[in-house]
């Protein structure tokens, strides 16, 4: 049982890294927490996989060090790790029966054969898999093999964290919600660290107590769901989480306001921090934008209207910028013409796609 | 209840393969057939004699000599090309430079014509001026392929190893290149050692690849004719002269037609039970497991 420090780690799959765009995975610093259950959540090639293989050993980083407990593991092997790690696709050996599979890491490390029998029986009865223990591995259903590969890391006790990388991908949708569910059980019951690699954010947001959303081999931000939606600290959070993604429009500031395709918009960040560098944008979310028939608020036209179901969505123009607006479902839109009002509480300032902190914030704690 | 128009231009579009099989094939194999149950003089004078030809070659003491070795000599060949060229795949560089040079010098043997292989043998095993058989000469090992049965056994042997190991050694590398990489990564994390990486997850995935590896050698070594002959000539004595050399000692040498063509058939046959067999036995334990 561990609490894993990741310090100064930086990895490049090139020999020679020239600048920092070489970078797989940029320096980052992170404490993954005895006993949590986090969720790397961010597009495909943005680092995620690189940095699970990293704290399993199988890529050693570039830079940096891994600790467990304090203890560098930096340069320990993967078998020496007590990692346990499931992959995208189910990794099972064919010749092998369930049994004999879920045996498979004690029988290598020389645990004795009623052990292996106790622990064996104990992980198939926690994932259902004691009727199928007799046969063969070979031509099972793909959630059982994910399953057995799950199995696997749990039968050993000293397992430090269970690392799981995409790993619902080839399983049928309305077996994923069933296999997270049991995933997430396991983790209460059993008090082992989970990291949970994804790109889908409903996986991430329902498994993990803590999201780190990754971009292009940078940690972007660090929280809890609820965080990530209203407080997004890049715009890529904002736009990445969240269906739809957050609104970012380019503007510039004056005097401690945003002006916004000509309009001017009341930003906090925007009059405490000055003078503001780099590309400037705010962000809002489409549920936090208001529509109105009439009354306060910028002009805006309509374009279009999809009903979801639950609500609506409505595609905008404030003259030329196009914008998202969440409206309730039983509200009536009449005529192409309305006014949007921004929640003040929920509209935030972006210099080169990072939040710039209104004054007094103290920062989420990560 | 078939409402499908019946078409017969479909036998138009068929007609050249069905030609071509016929010709290549059907024709030939008849013709043998044919042989097989006459006799003749020359002239073109045939004289049935039923299955004379069949029960006299199956009772002769020449043919089961000749099956017998042609037997241990693929038996020898697969039990040497077979693990070795397992090995040899295991051991290739998975990525780099390394591959296109092992690609390279396995691929050479397999491109050199069959009777260049058989001379390059002759003359390397050769005591006066070959470089194996004079650096055994050396040794004080009493090595001469024209005069000793087991010298020439082991020249053809070592001959066809070196020969057709890296076709073997190829087909596997190929289902050893084909497991996805998370499979290492998870037998490492299992703590495998590299004996169970081989045994549980190489050698399963190289099933199908080695299922035909086995099945083209065994073919190919039990129709073994053109290496043989030109480094022995089926000698010393008979010892080296497996079937298809027989064959052709008779239906050439002797022109036996009638003879030759019943064992022409009855080899045939054989090849075609023994790899059913193969192929059976292989694919069963595939489906088993």
């Amino acid at each position: 049982m561990a609490r894993i420090t990741l310090e100064n780690i930086a990895h490049s799959y090139r020999p020679k890294p020239n600048g920092l765009d070489d970078y797989a995975l940029k320096p980052l610093n992170h404490l993954w927490e005895h006993g949590g259950a986090y969720a790397l959540l961010g597009p495909s090639g943005c680092g995620k996989t690189t940095l699970l293989n990293v704290i399993s050993g199988l890529v050693t980083p570039s830079q940096g060090r891994v600790l467990f407990d304090g203890n560098d593991v930096t340069l320990l092997p993967t078998e020496k790790r007590n990692i346990a790690q499931v992959f995208q696709f189910p990794v099972i050996y064919d010749t092998m029966t369930v049994y004999e599979n879920l045996a498979f890491p004690l029988k290598n490390r020389g645990v004795a054969r009623h052990e292996i029998d106790r622990r064996v029986r104990e992980v198939a009865r926690m994932l259902d898999l004691e009727a199928s223990l007799a046969r063969k591995a070979h031509g099972l259903t793909a959630d059982a093999k994910q399953k057995i590969s799950v199995g696997r890391g749990l039968v050993r006790v000293d397992v430090n964290a269970i690392l799981f990388d995409e790993p619902l991908t080839v399983i049928d949708p309305h077996l994923k919600w069933q296999l997270r569910s049991q995933l997430k059980q396991l983790h209460h019951d059993l008090d082992i660290t989970m990291v949970y690699v994804t790109h889908d954010q409903t996986e991430a947001l329902t498994f993990a107590d803590k999201v780190i959303v990754m971009f292009q081999g940078e940690v972007v931000q660090v929280g809890v769901p609820q965080e990530l939606f209203e407080h997004p600290r890049h715009t890529f959070v904002g736009y990445f989480i969240g269906s739809p993604g957050m609104n970012v429009v380019p503007c510039t500031v004056e005097d401690g306001h945003a002006i916004v395709a000509g309009h001017r918009v009341a930003v906090k960040a925007a009059a405490a921090r000055t003078p503001l560098q780099g590309k400037l944008e705010i962000g809002i979310r489409p549920e936090f934008i208001a529509l109105s028939g009439n009354g306060a608020g910028l002009p805006v036209r309509i374009r279009r209207v999809s009903d979801l179901g639950r609500y609506k969505i409505a595609d905008v123009e404030l003259r030329d910028v196009p914008l998202k607006v969440m409206v309730s479902e039983r509200a009536v839109i009449d005529g192409d013409q309305a006014r949007i009002v921004f929640d003040p509480l929920h509209l935030h300032l972006y210099a080169d796609g990072h939040i710039v902190e209104e004054p007094g914030f103290e920062g989420a704690p990560s | 209840m078939n409402l499908k128009p019946v078409n017969n231009k479909a036998w138009w579009m068929v007609l050249p393969v069905v030609v071509l099989v016929a010709f290549s094939a059907v024709i030939p194999l008849m013709t043998v057939v044919n042989y097989s149950v006459q006799d003749t003089f020359g002239n073109n004078v045939f004289s049935w004699v039923g299955t004379d030809w069949y029960r006299d070659l199956l009772r002769s003491e020449r043919f089961h000599d000749a099956l017998g070795r042609q037997f241990l000599f693929s038996a020898i060949v697969l039990l040497i090309e077979v693990p070795l060229g397992i090995a040899l795949a295991v051991a290739m560089p998975r990525r780099g430079w390394g591959v296109a040079v092992c690609m390279v010098t396995f691929a050479l043997p397999l491109l050199i014509p069959w009777n260049v292989v058989g001379t390059i043998w002759q003359v390397f095993g050769r005591v006066d001026i070959g470089l194996l058989g004079h650096t055994l000469r050396n040794f004080g090992i009493d090595y001469n392929y024209t005069q000793d049965p087991l010298a020439a056994w082991f020249t053809v042997i070592i001959m066809d190893v070196w020969h057709w190991t890296s076709l073997v050694v190829l087909l596997c590398y190929a289902g050893l290149q084909a497991i996805p990489e998370q499979f290492y990564a998870a037998a490492r994390i299992d703590g495998a050692s590299r004996w169970a990486v081989f045994r549980y997850i190489q050698l399963p995935r190289m099933r199908r690849v080695l299922l035909i590896a086995i099945l083209l050698r065994f073919m190919d070594s039990f129709m073994i004719y053109t290496e043989p002959f030109v480094v022995t000539g089926g000698g010393p004595g008979n010892s080296t002269t497996f079937l298809s050399i027989d064959l052709v000692k008779q239906a050439v040498g002797s022109f036996d037609i009638g003879p030759a063509a019943a064992m022409s058939i009855v080899y045939f046959l054989i090849i075609l039970l023994l790899s059913w067999v193969f192929y059976t036995v292989m694919t069963s334990t595939r489906e088993r497991s």
